[in-house]
């Protein structure tokens, strides 16, 4: 007999676990399907930046709920620790996007007053500063940096803390958590939906799916075209160091135990997770030169992972209209958008209206005629 | 502590440890080197702080980090002790390197 439960969430990434965890709170009863450890897994592969500037251009919609989220973090933080969660090691003190010379410099610029220009975005509070004031900010910046763009808003957590700290919370709250449980074919069942997968069959009055990259093929089981590819990031980890970097730069954070991270790259490489030498040769030749004094700091890991990406790099949130009550939920930053997905996103799943909420973020952009 | 087995072929090799003379065999790693010399912790932890030594001796768990010639957090277990070299504690995490040219991690 099949198990039943209020809501299924396909998918225990970030996404996944961090609607579950705003389902589970709300007091619906939860089950958890995630595929295991042969998934792909963005979420044990990412930076953990809660990161809010430049976050929206050509979408004021995608600034506002990025800096919506950003605003939740805290009290999400704290929420989790509440209900059995860890502590995540969220910082929110600023963050900087550094530039190297004097293009870079005019083009972020220039993405600054265009971001400006569109009703909404103003308010994320992004500015440029010239490289003394950067140098204040972080001593060991070479001579090739020309200034940064810099927000009060930005900051990062421990991103594996934060999956640990979801699923530790959802559990707490009763939500069920099925390893192994791959997705196989989703049905409408009555009022609900019939899921079956490879660790059996469960039946749900409501359906999320939170999948990563797979929701390409999991949401046309539900009417949905979500239209994701994979985007591959490395990042590289240094040996642990004494406290050097003291503010949190887009592409290097330290973290509270002294590694440095490095990353923000992106290559089109298909579903392939092996490592390309050439491109951690590229992300470290370019932190030489934004860090000369790091040349010889010894990396200890590399990796890369899949960031899951729309065509337009937004959101792509919907409820089916041939099958409602069933859900699709994509985006690139789980980390950043966790506790807006949590403590917003999911209590809408419940209790309606859902894509007027979210319409900026419906996937019927994608299918607007081109000829309009 | 440790006990050396017999080996005809092997030459001492002179290196310091916290400036303190001592013999190893020639093909010793700097890790098998410490403990055939019965040194008893060869850094402390960046977090707490606690004395460590050489556990798995093949480049995996990161506890012999150790500073070789004034380059911090190399592990002791892959490289080979050389007469002179000049082995000293790794305690806690290193700062930035002092020579801003960066000619110290070779």
């Amino acid at each position: 007999m099949a198990r039943s439960s209020d809501v299924i969430v396909v998918g225990g990434g970030l996404v996944g676990a961090a609607v579950a965890y705003g389902l589970a709170r709300e007091g619906a009863s939860v089950t958890i399907l995630d595929e295991g450890d042969v998934a792909f897994r963005a979420s044990r592969g990412n930076f953990g930046l809660v990161w809010v500037q430049g976050k929206g251009d050509g979408l004021p919609d995608y600034a506002d709920w990025t800096r919506r989220s950003k605003d939740l973090y805290q009290g999400f933080a704290d929420g989790m620790l509440e209900h059995n969660g860890c502590d995540i090691e969220l910082k929110q003190e600023g963050g900087l996007s550094l530039c190297l010379g004097e293009d870079d410099y005019s083009e972020t610029e220039a993405s600054i007053h265009r971001m400006h220009n569109q009703p909404g975005v103003g308010e994320n509070d992004r500015r440029m500063i010239g490289a003394d004031d950067v140098r204040e900010m972080v001593p060991i910046i070479g001579p090739e940096v020309s200034g940064a763009s810099y927000s009060p808003h930005d900051g990062h957590v421990n991103p594996l803390y934060l999956l640990r700290s979801l699923h530790a919370a959802a559990q707490q709250l009763g939500a069920r958590y099925v390893s192994g449980a791959k997705t196989l074919s989703i049905a409408k069942d009555g009022d609900g939906f019939r899921t079956e997968t490879e660790a059996g069959i469960f039946r749900s009055g409501k359906l999320v799916i939170a999948a990563g990259i797979a929701n390409k093929w999991l949401a046309p089981m539900v009417g949905l075209d979500i239209p994701v590819r994979p985007d591959r990031g490395h990042i590289l980890i240094t040996e642990r160091m004494q406290p050097v970097l003291p503010t949190l730069l887009v592409n290097a954070r330290q973290t509270a135990d002294g590694t440095i991270n490095f990353g923000n790259s992106h290559e089109e490489a298909g579903y392939d997770t092996s490592i390309n030498p050439a491109k951690l040769a590229e992300i470290a030749g370019s932190i030489v030169r934004y860090f000369p004094i790091l040349k010889n700091v010894r990396v200890v890991r590399t990796w890369s992972a899949l960031r899951v990406m729309a065509p337009d790099g937004f959101p792509i949130y919907r409820e089916s209209e041939t099958a409602p009550g069933a859900f699709s939920i994509s985006c690139h930053s789980g980390v950043t958008l966790a506790a807006a997905h949590a403590l917003d996103l999911a209590p809408s799943i419940l209790n309606g209206g859902f894509n007027d909420r979210f319409a900026a973020f419906s996937p019927e952009r994608f299918h607007v005629s081109p000829a309009a | 502590m440790f006990r050396r087995l017999p080996d005809p072929r092997a030459r001492p090799v002179h290196f310091t440890f916290e400036g303190e003379a001592l013999t190893a065999h020639s093909g010793d790693s700097v890790a098998a080197a410490l403990l055939g010399a019965g040194i008893g912790h060869s850094r402390t932890t960046p977090k707490s702080g606690t004395a460590r030594a050489p556990y798995c001796m093949m480049g995996v768990c990161f506890e012999c980090l150790i500073e070789i010639d004034g380059v911090p957090n190399r592990q002791g277990c892959l490289v080979e002790v050389r007469d002179g070299m000049a082995v000293r504690r790794q305690q806690g995490a290193p700062g930035l390197p002092e020579d801003l040219a960066g000619e110290g991690g070779q």
